[in-house]
């Protein structure tokens, strides 16, 4: 083996898609035993790039180099060959099958027979890297730090010297990616060399020793950790000066516009999701929801968009109940909804349909008799296109062949296009980069001001402090408090967020709450009016 | 008594006749649908099969010869399916539909074609002698038992070997478990390394070959003529898939599954005799129309459909990634 300073060399990479130049002509190199963070916006090649590396995609023209000799990677089998290893930022595991064979399917020459003791083989290798698993665990079971887990055991287990994790952190906990960065450097310690995509500038700045730039599928430097900032960095990564605060809207709140009282929601499986649970949202006032992952807060924007049936309770907006009503009523009232699930196409948008067509999927109604109109819809599509700085060859592109953060621009620009007086957004900047964040934060602050009640559950405690006026906490779907987010901090929400400090029954009065109810207490004890069906010929 | 007790024997004797068709049409399609692929074309592999099996295996008098020519003339058809759907990426329902109309037609074309020229049975006494009843030793002189299992043609037994044939390649062996990778998460499959489009096409062809056999044993069963309005397959092929649905993927379990509908089948041929054997317990059944009986096992198939689709099992066996063409750059 020639023995160079360069565990990988990538030169003169370009790849098409179609009109899409995802990369074009790109330089970087990966020294042995070092961990490189790929920093870039979305739908800046960085995702493509390290599929040719892992052989997902053949690169067009270019030559890629590992230890210091030319390589051709035209399958992924290549890849591990040659002792690379990815973990997708959409996890490639079988979920019918347990740990350890998820693990064994990918081994080669792995001989004929299953062999029983597979399980303790897998086990006894994962606690060399000081992981604990449990080898029989199906992987529809795990959570996503196990899954994730497993994919980089998987990795290793393959004999993997070079590691490529796509946003491993973009589903973790704060204490998982602590977690998973002692694994990082234990891997580098023995040497391992690291890729690491992350749109975290902090993550990058503690985890990483290089950092390389992309922008819009080119190549821009790789700099010195030590010798770099965040502020550098996403200089590099826009192209241009970019103020890093993130700014609370000026708060200007009314009465009460959405009021929960009570609510009970059961999950996919029967169990209950959410019990119980009391909160109001005011005009103009952003209400952040945190909470572990899974405790209740996709079941809960379900349920406020009508697409989750209530088992207990009521959904109060303006005086009028709209638990149990058709989506269609609910979103006739103005509320709006977009979440932003992990695989980020699931909810909301048709993929293989074309950017206008999504936009006028949701007031297809409201053409000349049965036609659709289509010339406001290119003209929305257009301005959305236009306003949000989406990347993308023409309007007429199916939105699957965007990339994930401007697909969620598409989404979220059409729900406020619908002029809502309530917005539910969930995950709204996931696997968004900085640039694009700070946009989707302006422009719901834009509508914070215009008196539009937000909802926004989010991941990142630092921005929901930074951006929310209060922030409630839920833990396996109850209400553990509201709390005004300027005067919280993270230790507090992280103790709510696990259940061990409960702040609903400590002020005296009753958490989530108003005082000033848009309905009477003989009017809240009779049951709120449900609001009129919307007419399905409208 | 005697009298009554030959015929029970002989009723659970057919059963095991009338489900091994299934058998090999299920198990074949359990190994095709295992790689995530789902052939619909069942009928006509099985019909070709059939077919050009039991032409050649008269002409050159050889039971072994048939089944070769039975199995790899059918692999060539899941040769053609893999490459529409594998190579090609083209719709697997519209392609196994088009495989199943193509295969039944084929064998009216050749059967038609050959008229006074088709093969009868007798003129091949060495293939009809390995085709007929052997007892096993000592496992047969069991009372009733022995009859009833252990008296069968040679195919019977190849059809129940190769199930748990499949049953262990799938469950203990690394290729058994890279294959249901494929069906479960192509995706998954593809980045570990395994080589997808040639693991399909392995296991379509296999699955296809087993198919023919199916159909093979269904013509030999059958006397061996032609009727011009008749396919053998007779819609077998089709309860086939639903037998996959309904013995939820697992090979073994198919040889249980086919005997359930082996005995619906059956019926229809015994009602009568059971009915005069047993006038008190069974006479009902004779005052039933035989065009119940023949529609019985597609009655069943529906049910089984209905009530599987009603079932809200967490451990179904059904892959997760059935019917979808895998395509590694898409995005």
């Amino acid at each position: 083996m020639a023995d160079g300073e360069y565990a990988i060399e990538l030169r003169g990479i370009s790849k098409t898609f179609g009109s899409i130049k995802a990369n074009r002509n790109i330089n970087l190199n990966l020294k042995k035993g070092e961990i490189l963070a790929l920093l870039g916006e979305n739908g800046s090649g960085k995702t493509t790039l390290m599929n040719m590396l892992s052989g997902i995609y053949a690169p067009d023209s270019g030559s890629i180099f590992v230890d210091g000799k030319k390589v051709s990677i035209s399958s992924p089998e290549d890849s591990v060959r040659l002792g690379i290893g990815m973990v997708h930022q959409h996890f490639k595991l079988v979920e019918a099958f347990s740990c350890a064979d998820n693990i064994w399917a990918g081994v080669l020459n792995k001989g004929i027979l299953l062999k029983k003791d597979r399980y303790k083989e897998v086990e006894d290798f994962a606690a060399k890297f000081g992981f604990t698993v449990d080898a029989k665990k199906q992987v529809s079971l795990m959570s996503v730090s196990e899954k994730q887990t497993l994919e980089i055991l998987k990795v290793l287990y393959n004999g993997a010297r070079v590691i490529i994790l796509d946003e491993p952190t973009a589903v973790l906990t704060i204490q998982e990616t602590r977690k998973l960065f002692d694994v990082l450097r234990k891997m580098k310690e023995q040497g391992h060399s690291i890729i690491i995509i992350t749109h975290k500038l902090n993550e990058v700045m503690e985890i990483s020793d290089r950092v390389a730039v992309l922008r819009k599928g080119e190549y821009i430097d790789t700099v010195k950790t030590s010798e770099t900032d965040e502020k550098k960095l996403t200089e590099l990564m826009v192209g241009h000066k970019v103020d890093l605060n993130i700014e609370r809207g000026e708060l200007r709140k009314t009465t009460p516009l959405l009021e929960i009282r009570d609510l009970t929601i059961r999950g996919d499986e029967g169990s209950i999701a959410v019990e119980g649970l009391n909160f109001y949202i005011r005009g103009g006032e952003m209400l952040g929801v945190a909470g572990i992952a899974g405790s209740g807060q996709k079941e809960l924007c379900e349920a406020i968009a009508g697409l989750r049936p209530v088992e207990k309770g009521s959904i109060v907006h303006k005086g009028k109940n709209i638990a149990g009503l058709s989506p269609k009523t609910i979103f006739a009232q103005g509320i709006a909804f977009s979440f932003i699930p992990e695989d980020r196409l699931g909810m909301g948008l048709a993929p293989s349909l074309s950017i206008v067509d999504n936009v006028i999927l949701k007031k297809y109604k409201k053409g000349k008799g049965p036609f659709v109109d289509r010339k406001t819809g290119r003209k929305e599509a257009a301005a959305i296109v236009k306003d949000y700085e989406v990347v993308t060859p023409s309007i007429d592109t199916p939105v699957r062949r965007l990339s994930g953060g401007n697909v969620q621009k598409v989404l979220l620009g059409r729900e406020i296009n619908s002029s809502p007086n309530v917005i539910v957004t969930a995950y709204a900047v996931r696997g968004l980069d900085i640039h694009s964040s700070y946009m989707v934060y302006d422009i719901l602050n834009e509508q914070k001001k215009k008196g539009v009640g937000i909802l926004f559950v989010g991941e990142d405690l630092d921005v929901m402090m930074a951006l929310c006026d209060k922030i409630m906490v839920m833990c396996h779907g109850r209400l553990m408090g509201v709390v005004h987010a300027a005067k919280t901090n993270k230790e507090e929400l992280g103790l709510m967020m696990t259940g061990a400090l409960d702040l609903t029954s400590k002020s005296g009065k009753t958490a989530g709450i108003a005082s000033d109810s848009a309905l009477t207490m003989e009017e809240w004890e009779r049951g709120p009016e449900p609001a009129e069906e919307v007419d399905d010929d409208e | 008594m005697t009298d009554s007790l030959s015929v029970l024997t002989l009723f659970f004797f057919s059963i095991v006749v009338y489900s091994i068709p299934l058998l090999y049409g299920t198990v074949g399609e359990i190994m095709i649908e295992k790689s995530g692929s789902l052939n619909l074309g069942v009928e006509g592999t099985m019909a070709i099969g059939a077919v050009l099996g039991y032409i050649v295996g008269c002409r050159a008098d050889s039971l072994f010869v048939g089944m070769m020519i039975a199995f790899i003339s059918s692999a060539l058809v899941g040769a053609l399916f893999s490459f529409l759907t594998v190579t090609l990426q083209a719709n697997q329902n519209v392609t196994g539909l088009t495989i199943t109309t193509f295969g039944v037609a084929l064998y009216y074309f050749i059967g038609n074609g050959l008229g006074n020229d088709w093969p009868q049975m007798g003129s091949a006494p060495r293939m009809v002698n390995s085709f007929s009843d052997m007892e096993i030793p000592l496992l047969s002189d069991i009372p009733g038992i022995g009859k009833i299992f252990f008296s069968h043609n040679i195919m019977v037994y190849i059809a129940v070997g190769i199930a748990v044939l499949c049953w262990i390649y799938l469950n203990t062996t690394t290729l058994g478990l890279e294959l249901r990778a494929i069906g479960e998460n192509p995706g998954a499959a593809d980045s570990m390394g395994i080589n997808i489009p040639l693991m399909k096409y392995i296991h379509i062809m296999v699955g296809s070959g087993i198919m023919g056999l199916g159909g093979l044993y269904m013509g030999l069963n059958m006397g061996g003529t032609f009727e011009g309005s008749n396919c053998w397959i007779n819609g077998y092929g089709w309860i086939s898939i639903a037998l996959v649905i309904f013995v939820n993927w697992n090979p073994a379990m198919a040889v249980v599954g086919t005997f359930v509908f082996g005995f619906f089948n059956t019926l229809r041929v015994y009602s009568g005799s059971l009915a005069s054997t047993f006038p008190g317990l069974l006479g009902w059944l004779g005052n039933i129309p035989a065009q119940f009986f023949s529609a019985l096992p597609f009655i069943i198939t529906l049910l089984i459909l209905v009530v599987d689709s009603m079932r809200k099992n967490k451990k179904s066996g059904q892959p997760a990634a059935i019917g979808l063409n895998y395509y590694r750059e898409d995005r």
